[in-house]
């Protein structure tokens, strides 16, 4: 399974990550649209999909499917927007802005990775 | 299918504007006309929409004499602005009304399944359906084209669980869109019994069938296939979280995303509907005495273990994402999958069952005396693909075996069947019989009102012990609780606009358990807030369930935890959201009230509707029989002594019986009187002019036929 891993006791909450998260799905500089979330305490807390599948179980289109390599994958012309997953999600990383039309998740990319300067999240294969 | 067109109405798209389309959609399958009709500002003001639209409509087609077989009887199925949101849980439902063949009188029944939400936004709020097809047709609309199309239906099969199914695959555009058809259909026994209904259906992408929904009361089935409907198919492809076009997304999603969480934390140790659904009663009615067990005759029985919710949920497949509409997580509506019937035409092939709920599993479980949970998920199977309504079906049905215990009935009779308790195989005969219109079957599907009448002329039973134990009021079967310990829910049960159904009001824990309503004047108000309360949800195409089937966790902390406070605003926050009305809960219940108060002088208007039909069966208010007082002889006992002041000891049961029947009886009347009082009737059960001017509910065609009644 791929999935991103994170080292809280890394982290110094410098929220790159969040910036290249949302820059890339968004094109937007806003942490509130990012798949990772980082918290300002110390150390941070590190918040992003492990993959666990729960959310998949719940969505009631079929729009929540599972990658050959693990990855939780949501597909937008399914989604009618429900948010029954951001509910059942065990760690809130099913994510939401409310208004839109789709929630969204963490899948894995690992464009975040390349932005953080202590390598406090890495893409790994379990 | 090789069909022949007979009828095509092409009509513009236009997105919905919060909440409403502003046109309803007439089909007259006689005269083979289609229209739009507009809908005007009046209509949304004091009808809403839903129940209130399909009521309208149907006042303005139907005459003062209509029979539910005339060919203007109507059947409408409207949504209301709130139907179809993908946000808040419950939000899918229809409402069916036509005039009823078991009453006489309107019949409403609220439906899920995704026939609604996916009519509405192919541009209706409203389908009104008139007029008798002398050839088979099916009705269909094009939502994505905009196109509404009459066609002849020479399909063999239309029992539902194959019907809609070969329907969907019909009209679908390819095998991966089966999710954006949904079909309206019966069975075969609609065309021979009066107890029928319609099954609204909803693909389930999972199983890969077609899951079926009932608009069960009142013998809507019958009337559809009256008209010579088949079926009715719609097809939409285009839904998104914002097809209903709300005003204010976000706070539509906030309130929807609150109730998922609290419903994720909760539903598990509170009512498990994501687990059990409604069956999870089974075993609460049991141990408080209100499962109906032999015709209403007990409410508890050692027996019932064997339909112990713990059963359902090993037949139930667990883990699905079980709404009946998107965005559903109460997810209530369980199903046995590959299950294989032991009789009948499917005998041996696997299918896929919804259900039972709490309903069925009493009415065609504990009330006719089957404890077996497997024989219940097969009449329940049997009586969806067929048409037939699982609470007419089993309380038909305890009716002629509590007549066969009593030799009303016997073999000579009944063509055979021995319709002792708990005699499964001749519960699904029955069954059989309707749908093939052969046989004694056919009698039991007149309904318990038109089996009275025969069995007393027929065979000469006493009217009067017919009466009693025939579990009926306004020609309607009663639904599963058992009323005889609770005054307030008599007459929520008696009351009920449409008949004995519980949808209006279910006052038996506050009032029997919990003694929350001690006074006349306390259950005059249960009885006047909670049926208007009800009411909404079918104004606005919504689900009772998620408003106190789960509970927010400082629930009980409040200072009305019965009316579940916080879920009420969130009605009235995600209504504000929808429709950019202003809304609170005392608006709530006006707009509740004006239709309320329209559907009770349409009723009398039909002929019924009146204290005079407000009358419950004894055996819903005490003991009719001696073997029911002796079962729980200390409670009547100490009622006597209690309640009434009388000594019982050196009494015969007769003579305690008769004691305690007059004082029931009475206090019944005075129930009656303080209701009607609160809801601003007559003594005689009509609304005055002065409280329908107060409410809103004026019109000139409202105040005439009040007026008939009032001089
Ligand atoms: S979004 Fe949540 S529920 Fe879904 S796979 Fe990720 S962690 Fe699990
Ligand atoms: S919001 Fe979309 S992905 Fe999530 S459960 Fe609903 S339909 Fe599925
Ligand atoms: S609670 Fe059950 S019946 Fe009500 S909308 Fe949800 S799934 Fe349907």
């Amino acid at each position: 399974m791929k999935v991103l891993k994170t080292y809280p006791e890394k982290c110094i909450a410098c929220h790159s990550c969040e910036s290249a998260c949302s820059n890339l799905y968004f094109k937007e500089d806003n942490a509130a649209k990012s798949c990772i979330v980082i918290t300002d305490n110390t150390p941070p807390e590190m918040n992003v999909c492990n993959q666990c599948q729960t959310c998949v179980a719940a969505c009631p289109t079929l729009a929540l499917t599972v990658s050959a390599q693990g990855v939780v994958m949501l597909n937008k012309s399914l989604c009618i927007g429900c948010l029954m997953c951001v509910a059942v999600c065990p760690t809130n990383s099913m994510r939401t802005v409310l208004g839109a039309k789709n929630p969204f998740k963490c899948i894995a990319c690992g464009v975040c990775t390349k932005s953080c300067p202590t390598d406090a999240i890495k893409i790994v294969n379990e | 299918m090789n069909r022949k067109l007979l009828a095509e109405f092409k009509y513009d798209l236009a997105p919905i504007v919060r909440g409403y389309n502003r046109r309803t959609l007439y089909v007259n399958v006689g005269t083979k006309e289609i229209k739009s009709k507009p809908v005007s500002d009046m209509m949304i003001d004091k009808f809403v929409g839903g129940k209130g639209f399909d009521l309208y409509l149907m006042w303005h087609g139907v005459k003062d004499d209509t029979k539910w077989n005339s060919p203007e009887n109507e059947i409408c199925i409207s949504f209301g602005p709130l139907c179809g949101n993908t946000s808040y849980p419950g939000s899918g439902k229809s409402i069916v009304t036509t005039i009823s063949p078991l009453t006489g009188i309107p019949v409403d029944c609220n439906v899920g399944g995704h026939f609604g939400p996916y009519a509405k936004f192919s541009g209706w709020d409203a389908i009104e359906l008139q007029g008798k097809s002398d050839e088979e047709v099916i009705v269909y609309i094009d939502g994505d084209t905009g196109m509404v199309q009459i066609f002849t239906a020479p399909d063999t099969e239309i029992n539902s669980h194959i019907f809609a199914e070969e329907l969907i695959k019909e009209f679908a555009d390819s095998p991966d869109k089966h999710q954006f058809v949904s079909v309206v259909s019966t069975g075969t026994a609609a065309d021979h019994v009066n107890i029928t209904c319609l099954n609204f259906s909803f693909w389930d992408k999972r199983r890969k069938v077609a899951r079926l929904k009932q608009a069960g009361r009142g013998g809507t089935g019958t009337v559809f296939r009256d008209k010579g409907i088949k079926a009715m198919v719609v097809k939409y492809s285009g839904l998104k979280v914002d097809t209903n076009n709300p005003v204010d997304l976000p706070t539509l999603q906030q309130t929807g995303l609150k109730l998922h969480k609290e419903i994720e934390a909760g539903d598990a140790t509170q009512c498990r509907m994501h687990e059990v659904g409604t069956a999870h009663l089974m075993e609460v009615m049991n141990d408080y005495d209100l499962l109906p067990i032999r015709n209403f005759k007990y409410g508890q029985m050692p027996e019932a273990i064997g339909l112990h919710s713990r059963e359902f949920t090993a037949l139930f497949t667990q883990g699905m994402a079980d709404g009946c509409w998107y965005g559903c997580s109460l997810s209530c509506c369980k199903a046995v999958d590959n299950f294989k019937p032991r009789t009948g035409p499917y005998k041996g092939m696997p299918v896929c069952v919804d259900g039972p709920e709490y309903e069925t599993a009493a009415g065609c479980g504990s009330n006719i005396g089957i404890f077996d949970p497997k024989d219940v998920v097969e009449i329940n199977f049997y009586c969806d693909t067929y048409g037939v309504d699982t609470i007419s079906f089993g309380t038909s049905t305890a009716f002629v075996m509590e007549c066969y215990e009593n030799g009303i009935l016997n073999k000579e009779r009944t063509g055979g069947l021995e319709l002792t308790w708990g005699n499964a195989d001749a519960a699904l005969e029955l069954l059989h019989q309707m749908a093939s219109g052969k046989g004694f079957g056919v009698t039991v599907g007149k309904g318990v009102r038109a089996m009275k009448a025969l069995f007393a002329t027929e065979y000469g039973a006493d009217p009067n012990f017919l009466q009693d134990i025939g579990m009926e009021a306004k020609g309607l079967e009663y639904s599963q609780y058992m009323s005889k310990e609770s005054l307030a829910q008599q007459g929520g049960y008696t009351l009920a606009l449409k008949g004995p159904q519980h949808d209006e009001a279910w006052l038996i824990f506050m009032d029997m358990v919990n003694n929350h309503i001690p006074t006349f004047k306390d259950k005059a108000e249960a009885l006047h807030y909670f049926p208007m309360f009800r009411t909404w949800f079918g104004l606005q195409g919504l689900c009772k369930l998620p408003w106190n089937d789960i509970e927010p966790a400082n629930n009980a902390e409040t200072d009305e935890p019965a009316k579940v406070p916080e879920h009420v605003q969130n009605y009235v926050d995600i209504y504000k959201a929808i429709t950019g009305k202003p809304m609170d809960k005392v608006m709530l219940i006006r707009q509740s009230e004006r239709v309320y108060n329209f559907q009770k002088v349409f009723c009398m208007r039909m002929g019924k509707g009146r204290r005079i039909d407000d009358v419950p069966p004894y055996r819903a208010v005490g003991p009719v029989t001696e073997e029911e007082y002796l079962s729980r002889v200390e409670r009547y006992d100490g009622h006597l002594k209690d309640k009434i002041g009388v000594d019982p000891s050196g009494k015969s049961t007769a003579e305690k019986m008769k004691i305690l029947r007059e004082y029931r009886e009475d206090q019944y009347q005075q129930l009656i009187d303080a209701v009607y009082s609160r809801k601003g009737w007559t003594p005689e059960g009509v609304p005055t002019v002065e409280h329908l001017k107060e409410i809103g509910m004026d019109l000139p065609e409202v105040l005439e036929v009040v007026n008939r009644y009032l001089k």
